[in-house]
């Protein structure tokens, strides 16, 4: 066999296995879409459940996402942002930043579950928050943290040193070269990681599970104080604990959920490509 | 006359242990266009940036010797960093607009310093882009992006917004460097006009460069201030064999 042949099979192989990729995501998306399309009304997305949850709509488990999707916004936010404006702007490389580095790498590797555990003997019961919005979001959080961190940071970094020198060179102080010239250009990344990092909360079950989801509340919350449904325990519930569900309505759950997330995710893409767009250098 | 920059026994090392700058002193007066020239990586630049301590930016760099600015040690505890970088304000070998318009660019310093009102800022941005020769070609245009001018017009702008911030002193880091014969004709003419107000220390894109716009020269090599006269004395009699041998096109 020549060296041509070798690399021509070489190539081969390797973009049908990178293919390959694609076939998950599509198998899943569709499966869901086929099944669950019937289930999607106008009621189904604003009416509660009924008849012990195997009839009506997912509208408290939706609102109820969709406020935790917020809540942890804001939770992580400031957090995320503050680590990664000190990650790339002050900390240089000491012992201090090599802990807090090792901890952000650690706190992305830790199990779901564990970060519901957490959020249950921190917030729901040490800080006495009770099972609740504001525990729930907290917990979430956390959760997002690393993703949000890394992605700020990176978009941070982005922004030409250049800029910062010239910055400097102008009198002006080290903080507002970092408000005016660095966070303004890096703020679309930001937010590009904070979607992302929501879009991977919104769907979380375990870190919900004892510290927000309720099993079945027929109204929306009142204070961040209150329980809520969420979609992906709603999912849960009622496709392990709920005899007799129809499936229909199980798939037509799965798919808000994941058009939420899908959706999400869009956005943060958008968000990505016109600031790309926008750029002037 | 007393000068307005005084440099007495600088050593500047990096943190790879890289000497910079050997034992550097040199007095620069006010008013006048001191030229620093020497071979690529002679110490130029870094002496240019310790002047108003953008030094600082280099981590893990150690700093022997004093630098006095009108008399005050701006290595002394308590200085006004921001303050000194508007006083000797740098303008650098690659012209870098700050995303935004015109106006904005020129406003920044300012701005940054507190000075809101519109009629100060108004006024110092006409000023400005009249004393760096780039008004006729920008002033219908100020709020359009800084991006968008040409070669020469950036690094103009980027003159007129250190002069916008009324120094004292301007650092010219080899301000032609990317310029074609025409643009660099225009910043060599200026600076006839800009030391008038200005103390102007420039390193510059050639030694013929120096030969024409300086009233007073240094010879930098490998860190060592070799030499330093008048201008007229330094390239036609200069004293050391090294700076007749630069001067002439012998090495570097």
């Amino acid at each position: 066999m020549t060296r041509q042949q070798t690399q021509k099979i070489a190539v081969a192989v390797i973009s049908t296995v990178a293919g390959l990729v694609v076939i998950p995501i599509l198998l899943v998306i569709l499966f869901i879409v086929v099944n669950g399309i019937g289930a999607i009304s106008w009621e189904f997305l604003t009416a509660p459940p009924k008849n012990g949850m195997r009839e009506g709509g997912i509208m408290p488990a939706l609102v109820g996402t969709i406020f935790l999707t917020f809540g942890t916004a804001i939770a992580a936010m400031p957090l995320a942002i503050a680590a990664a404006i000190y990650l790339a702007e002050y900390a240089g490389d000491t012992r201090l930043t090599r802990w807090v580095r090792l901890a952000i790498v650690n706190l992305a590797g830790i199990p779901s579950i564990v970060y519901g555990l957490f959020g249950l003997g921190a917030f729901v019961l040490y800080f006495n928050f009770g099972t609740s919005i504001l525990a729930g979001s907290l917990t979430l959080g956390i959760m997002t943290l690393p993703v949000v961190i890394s992605t700020a940071e990176e978009a941070i970094l982005s922004v030409p040193r250049e800029f910062r020198v010239v910055s400097l060179s102008l009198g002006a102080t080290r903080w507002q070269t970092i408000r005016h010239q660095v966070l303004p250009h890096a703020l679309p990344g930001i937010i590009t990681g904070v979607i992302l990092g929501l879009s991977r909360a919104a769907g979380e079950t375990a870190p919900i599970l004892f510290t927000v989801a309720a099993f079945y509340v027929p109204h929306l919350p009142r204070s961040i104080f209150d329980q809520t449904m969420a979609l992906p325990y709603h999912l849960y519930v009622i496709s392990t604990q709920v005899p007799g569900m129809p499936l229909s309505n199980q798939y037509g759950t799965a798919l808000v959920l994941l058009l939420l997330v899908l959706s999400l995710t869009l956005v943060a893409t958008i968000v990505r490509s016109r600031m790309r767009q926008r750029r002037q250098w | 006359m007393e000068p307005i920059i005084s440099i007495r026994n600088l050593f500047f090392t990096y943190k790879d242990g890289t000497e910079a700058l050997k034992n550097v002193s040199l007095d620069i007066y006010p008013n006048e266009v001191f030229v620093l020239f020497g071979p690529a990586r002679s110490g130029k630049t870094t002496l240019l940036r310790l002047l108003n301590r953008l030094s600082d930016l280099i981590e893990g760099a150690r700093i022997q010797g004093t630098i006095q600015f009108k008399g005050q040690d701006i290595f002394a505890r308590g200085v006004d960093v921001t303050a000194l970088r508007r006083q000797v304000s740098m303008v650098f070998a690659i012209p870098t607009p700050l995303p935004g318009s015109i106006r904005d660019n020129l406003t920044y310093g300012l701005r940054m310093a507190g000075i809101r009102r519109m009629s100060v800022l108004e006024e110092r941005v006409e000023r400005a882009l009249r004393q760096a020769a780039l008004w006729d070609e920008v002033k219908d245009r100020l709020d359009e992006s800084a991006f968008a001018l040409s070669g020469g017009q950036k690094q103009r702008l980027c003159l007129a917004r250190s002069l916008a911030l009324e120094p004292e002193v301007i650092l010219l880091d080899n301000p032609t460097s990317g310029l074609d014969p025409l643009s660099t004709g225009m910043v060599e003419d200026s600076l006839y006009e800009l030391k008038q107000r200005y103390t102007i220390i420039m390193v510059p894109h050639s030694v013929q460069q120096a030969g024409r716009v300086a009233d007073r020269a240094g010879f930098l090599l490998d860190g060592e201030l070799v030499e330093v006269n008048r201008a007229e004395r330094l390239f036609t009699s200069p004293r050391d064999q090294r700076t007749e041998d630069y001067i002439t096109g012998r090495f570097g």
